[in-house]
């Protein structure tokens, strides 16, 4: 087995990091911390406008409809028992269940930037709240 | 027994053999004076939001609300003498939505008095809802009893004619509850001096009742459960020995005592919204007199709207709550603390978990 190859692959990282303390893994700086807030912010944004968009059901009904400033959603007492389903559910399991039912449309997957970004706008809204996990 | 609880009597055990009793999406109200050959009773239909999707499709939800209001409503005994609609009949003011829901409410087979929403308004400031239903403030005596209807969703001129590249994107603009770049809701000084010169021809002690779409009180700002100018309006119904205010707008229970005006909301045909102490991020002003009604569970349609019958037996005014799938309420103005209570949950420690909002 010839390992050789690999070993320079690895090295040649390790020696810029070396050059440049500022890349260090435990370190990150006020530019950094700005940037990732816009990031977060950014994706917040894009939460809102699917919040208040006719776009994402398939009749026209927005979930701020009901849900003025994603009030009633109550992300801080995820995962919960929710009695209409008769078991502990994630959040975006609730948000499935609205884009379904209110909205006439399609799940999303768990993962999809769309379900992250609506996650990230209703919990930004409750932002300050106590965490209550299980909590009706 | 006087004559005003018996009807009530009756109506009940109607409105039960006709297993109505917890569905009726709708407000029938009773005024009962001295004279009780006067008694009537008018239902209240409130916040339908008809929305149009495209072609002839609407929705569904909505749709089913205010049809079965309208059913319920022509099922009444005893017949109410007329209807009130409190505004929001359509969801972005459009001729095929105010077409659509005045075709659901041309089966009522009662006279029917139309409140301005701003969900009506701000595409054409009313003006095809005025062709269809009639003047956007009005008044008229019934019984012994004051109307007044008032446009109350009207806001700053600068606003409604300068900042919008469209009527539509105007309509949009209010149409969003949580909206940064909506506007509070107002009578305005062109209604005030109508209204001041309505008064002046009425007795102080004929019984005065206030129709508007928006609470004539300063609740929560951020969602127009407000009018900017609520104080001129109650200073101009001060001096009336008996005046009520009701209101639609917040699709959910509200009640409050403001010196001699007592005010009530009424339920929405199409769905609840939340209470605003529910939204973290803003201060708001519930009055502290009401308890809450149940938070509502989106798995049952219906849930949350519903119906109440109102009597101002001695001009005071008793609502009495029935909702889809939840215990009735009453809510009846005591005559010692001179405010409405709930009979059953006003003292914190009898009120329920789901009362609770959070």
């Amino acid at each position: 087995m010839n390992l050789k190859p690999i070993k320079a692959i690895l090295l040649l990282p390790l020696a810029l990091a070396l050059a440049t303390p500022t890349a260090s893994a435990d370190e990150f700086t006020d530019a950094d911390l700005e940037r990732w807030q816009q990031q977060f912010m950014g994706v917040v944004q894009q939460g809102r406008d699917l919040w208040t968009s006719p776009e994402l059901g398939t009749n026209g009904v927005a979930c701020a409809q009901c849900h003025p400033n994603a009030a009633n959603t109550h992300p801080e007492t995820y995962p919960k028992f929710q009695k209409q389903l008769g078991k502990v559910v994630p959040m975006w399991e609730m948000i499935n269940w609205c884009l379904k039912n209110p909205l006439e449309g399609q799940p999303l997957a768990a993962d999809d930037p769309k379900m992250t970004a609506i996650q990230a706008y209703v919990t930004h809204e409750r932002r300050g709240v106590t965490l209550e996990p299980g909590k009706h | 027994m006087n004559t005003i609880h018996k009807s009530r009597r009756s109506f009940l055990k109607t409105a039960g053999a006709a297993a109505l009793g917890s569905t009726l999406p709708i407000s029938l109200i009773e005024l009962a004076f001295a004279d009780t050959a006067e008694n009537f009773t008018f239902a209240y239909i409130s916040d339908a939001h008809i929305q149009h999707i495209e072609g002839t499709r609407f929705v569904r939800n909505w749709d089913r609300g205010l049809i079965r209001a309208v059913a319920e409503t022509n099922l009444l005994v005893p017949k109410p003498d007329f209807v009130f609609f409190g505004g929001d009949l359509a969801q972005l003011g459009t001729k095929a939505e105010l077409d659509h829901g005045a075709e659901i409410m041309s089966a009522l087979r009662y006279k029917v008095h139309y409140v301005m929403g701003e969900h009506d308004y701000y595409l054409d400031l009313g003006d095809y809802w005025e062709q269809l239903f009639g003047a956007q403030y009005y008044s008229f005596n019934h019984k012994g009893v004051h109307f007044v209807v008032l446009n109350s969703i009207r806001t700053y001129d600068d606003w409604t004619f300068n900042r919008w590249p469209s009527n539509e994107q105007r309509m949009l603009e209010m149409a969003g509850l949580d909206n940064p770049n909506g506007s509070p809701f107002m009578v305005g000084e062109e209604q005030r001096n109508w209204l001041k010169s309505d008064l002046s021809k009425v007795a102080k002690t004929t019984p005065i009742v206030v129709l508007s779409h928006s609470p004539l009180q300063k609740i929560f700002r951020g969602w127009n459960f407000w009018t900017e100018d609520a104080e001129e309006i109650q200073a101009l119904l001060k001096p009336f020995d008996k005046v009520s205010v009701i209101y639609g707008h917040v699709h959910q229970i509200q009640y409050n005592q403001i010196g001699n005006i007592s005010f009530n909301s009424v339920m929405a045909t199409a769905w609840p919204w939340p209470y605003p102490q529910s939204y973290a991020q803003a201060e708001q002003y519930l009055p502290k007199l009401t308890v809450p009604m149940n938070r509502a569970d989106p798995f049952f349609e219906r849930d949350a709207t519903g119906w109440q019958f109102i009597n101002t037996s001695n001009g005071n005014v008793d609502l009495h709550y029935t909702l889809y799938n939840n215990t009735a309420r009453s809510v009846v103005y005591n005559t010692k603390t001179k405010q409405p209570e709930d009979s059953a949950y006003q003292r914190e420690d009898a009120r329920i978990p789901p009362q609770t909002h959070f």
